[in-house]
């Protein structure tokens, strides 16, 4: 909570330095082609930060489990959608770059009504009632075809042709580095507002509600502001999400999409500001690549989930973290060995489970679309008893081994962080 | 004028009337006492002045507006802090941020989300000048969660006073201290509080008629008896229903 260190910063400006130069990785200089895929990932994952970043402000700083804030998103999509339309018609002479602030502007217009309705209640009453509004815009959505045109939902074209610097936005490349500059933006405006009084007071709020009461904050009021605030970032991503793909359909607003801003900002961590970036990073890796590989990638973003939830409560961030006190007094290395040994049973864990779920799928899914199941450059007969039968070992060996392991890990772990104490105190 | 006024102050929880006709004035300046046995309703009387509940029937009012209707929030910001027996911080903040969330709206930030807090230069200092006077400046930026208890009863007492109200409820501050934390802590109440009307809640005997200008005893949500300490100490009414109990 308080301002990030030296350290803190230097992991910004490598992330930064990254994000501008991962695509030139992927740069065909020969042919003086951009890699498409690879774009497109990085816009995902552009507009996927803003949008678990934005979610965050509810579920990590404000302590608000909200339901619907893909409505933010998608209203500022579809919004953008109709503001491009105009742009290029000529009737909205606004350059492409400010576009996104429109979006989010529409984010915030929808937050400022469904906020004021949602934060007049708390805890599990505050969630149901996200949730019916979020199943309100997604039936509205399909209702009111001439602003969300039904299931088809709206397109546009980005090529409107007025740009601050001259750029057409008809290469991907050109997008990505709108799309980047706008994660900047918001990702830097975010990080800004949990550091004024509004955004600590969300802490306040979220740690004690009634105690609040008693320093002269309306905690309701708190928590309108944070959730208004919140749908503001969010639009912009849905902005960012028309430009790009130039539809917008009941995806972009949909429970999904809620459900994945959860996701992602959990997997993360919620507890750290970057840690929802993280989440949405690795979210969108796993939906960009092992979505090629396999039908059910979504079966491991649950698993991957539940197993969060289970043991590392505060997400991926927060395991890096706990670390921290180790790392400063210099006993990293006495985690090597610990870790080494949890590698092999955690593989066979994983190999086991994977095994078993692509042999299932296979005999499913696969063989409707007449699929082969190959690992390792063979093709694997999943009608043959050994590899269910090695799965199967894999993943009762592995887990039962990785408990013992575990438990090991654990006793070391315990045993530094005791020595760490003792010091301190001395 | 007076601080604090309470008009035949009335509270039902259901069927059972727990405070029953409390009236009590308090003038500027004054070091209100309450003492009274387990369940006499101290508590409850002081949820019912900062608005945490509302009453049932009566008056109560702040520097002479009442203030018996409103959120504790407009009534903490009319002037009106109070502390929780049972304490009531922000676990997961630093102790520094919970200071300074205490300091944030009587310093004017209101709902601000436009400035910088490390920029503000006087809430800062303040925050840091409580945290001294707290004895808590080693414990700066450990989330207040983890403090050790009297430590944490030191923070709800910092967390009350900070904001600068000019009366002030605190609700068995030394409650479970030691000896030598119980008198620092007074110590630190009596100066924060200086030129401030204090209304207290406290079982410490040897506590309450050090510090006092008046006493007023509450039992089974009456007033027994109320007035300057040696009047009290003397009063049949009061040795019989308390403090003959009490020493025996
Ligand atoms: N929210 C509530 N609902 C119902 N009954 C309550 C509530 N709050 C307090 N009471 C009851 O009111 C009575 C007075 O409680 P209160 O906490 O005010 O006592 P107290 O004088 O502060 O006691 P103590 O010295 O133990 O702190 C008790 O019988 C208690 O059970
Ligand atoms: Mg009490």
């Amino acid at each position: 909570m308080t301002r990030s260190g030296n350290g803190a910063r230097w992991i910004w400006v490598f992330a930064v330095a990254l994000a501008l130069a991962v695509p030139w990785a992927f740069h065909n200089f020969q042919t003086g082609r951009d890699s498409g895929f690879v774009l497109s990932m990085l816009s995902q994952m552009g507009m996927m930060v803003i949008l678990s970043l934005s979610y965050n402000m509810l579920l990590g700083q404000a302590g608000l489990f909200s339901l619907c804030h893909a409505t933010f998103f998608g209203i500022g999509g579809y919004a953008t959608v109709h503001f491009l339309n105009a742009a290029g018609a000529g009737s909205l002479p606004l350059p492409m770059e400010v576009i996104p602030l429109l979006s989010g502007l529409t984010g915030l217009g929808l937050a400022l009504i469904f906020g004021y309705m949602a934060t007049k209640q708390r805890a599990t009453a505050f969630a149901m009632i996200t949730m019916g509004i979020g199943e309100l815009m997604a039936t509205a959505a399909l209702m009111f075809h001439s602003f969300f045109g039904g299931e088809g939902g709206v397109t546009t074209n980005r090529m409107i042709d007025h740009s601050l610097f001259g750029l057409t936005y008809a290469s991907g490349m050109q997008v990505y580095y709108l799309i980047l500059v706008w994660t900047l933006i918001c990702a830097g405006s975010m990080y800004f507002l949990t550091q004024t009084p509004l955004g600590r007071m969300a802490n306040a709020t979220r740690d004690n509600y009634e105690r609040a009461q008693f320093m002269g904050y309306d905690p309701r009021v708190v928590r309108f502001l944070q959730f208004s605030l919140s749908g503001l970032f969010a639009g912009v991503g849905g902005g960012l999400y028309a430009i790009t793909y130039e539809i917008v359909t009941f995806d972009a607003l949909a429970a999904p999409l809620s459900a994945n801003a959860l996701l992602m900002a959990y997997i993360g961590g919620t507890t750290v500001f970057g840690g929802p970036i993280l989440g949405a990073v690795l979210i969108t890796l796993l939906q960009s690549g092992v979505s090629l590989l396999s039908n059910s990638w979504l079966v491991y973003v649950g698993v991957l989930f539940i197993s969060m939830v289970m043991f590392a409560p505060a997400g991926l961030s927060g395991l890096i973290i706990a670390h921290g006190p180790i790392a400063a007094a210099g006993r990293l290395r006495r985690l090597t060995v610990p870790y080494l040994r949890l590698v092999v049973p955690f593989l066979a864990l994983v190999l086991g489970f994977v095994g078993l779920v692509e042999l299932m799928s296979f005999l499913t899914i696969g063989a409707a679309q007449g699929k082969k199941l190959v690992l390792f450059g063979s093709a694997i007969n999943i009608e043959a008893t050994q590899p269910w039968l090695i799965s199967v070992v894999c993943l009762l060996g592995g887990g039962a081994w990785l408990r013992w392991e575990a438990r090991a890990f654990h006793r070391v772990w315990e045993s530094l962080t005791a020595d760490l104490k003792q010091r301190d105190r001395v | 004028m007076t601080a604090l006024s309470l008009r035949d102050v009335r509270k039902n929880f259901g069927a059972t009337e727990i405070i029953r006709g409390v009236t009590l004035d308090i003038q500027p300046g004054e070091r209100h006492c309450i003492i009274g046995p387990n369940g006499a309703g101290k508590t409850t009387l002081f949820n019912l002045i900062s608005g945490r509940f509302p009453i049932t029937s009566g008056e109560i009012s702040l520097n002479n507006t009442r203030i018996d209707q409103q959120p504790p929030h407009l009534i903490n910001r009319a002037g009106l802090s109070r502390s929780f027996q049972i304490t009531s911080i922000f676990q997961r903040l630093s102790v520094f941020e919970n200071l300074r969330c205490a300091l944030l709206w009587s310093m004017g930030y209101r709902y601000s989300f436009w400035s910088a807090l490390w920029r503000q230069k006087a809430l800062n200092e303040k925050a840091e000048f409580l945290l001294e006077d707290l004895n808590l400046a080693s414990r700066r930026d450990i989330p207040a969660g983890l403090l050790s208890y009297a430590e944490q009863r030191a923070l709800e007492i910092g967390m009350t006073i900070a904001g600068g109200a000019s009366v002030i409820l605190l609700d068995e501050p030394t409650a479970g201290m030691s000896n030598t934390e119980t008198d620092y802590a007074m110590a630190l109440i009596r100066r924060v509080t200086q030129g401030k009307t204090l209304l207290m809640v406290e079982h410490d005997m040897k506590v309450v008629f050090d510090l006092a200008d008046t006493i007023t005893v509450l039992v089974y949500g009456q007033v027994i008896a109320s007035g300057p300490p040696e009047t009290v100490r003397s009063s049949r009414a009061v040795q019989e229903a308390y403090l003959g109990a009490l020493e025996e």
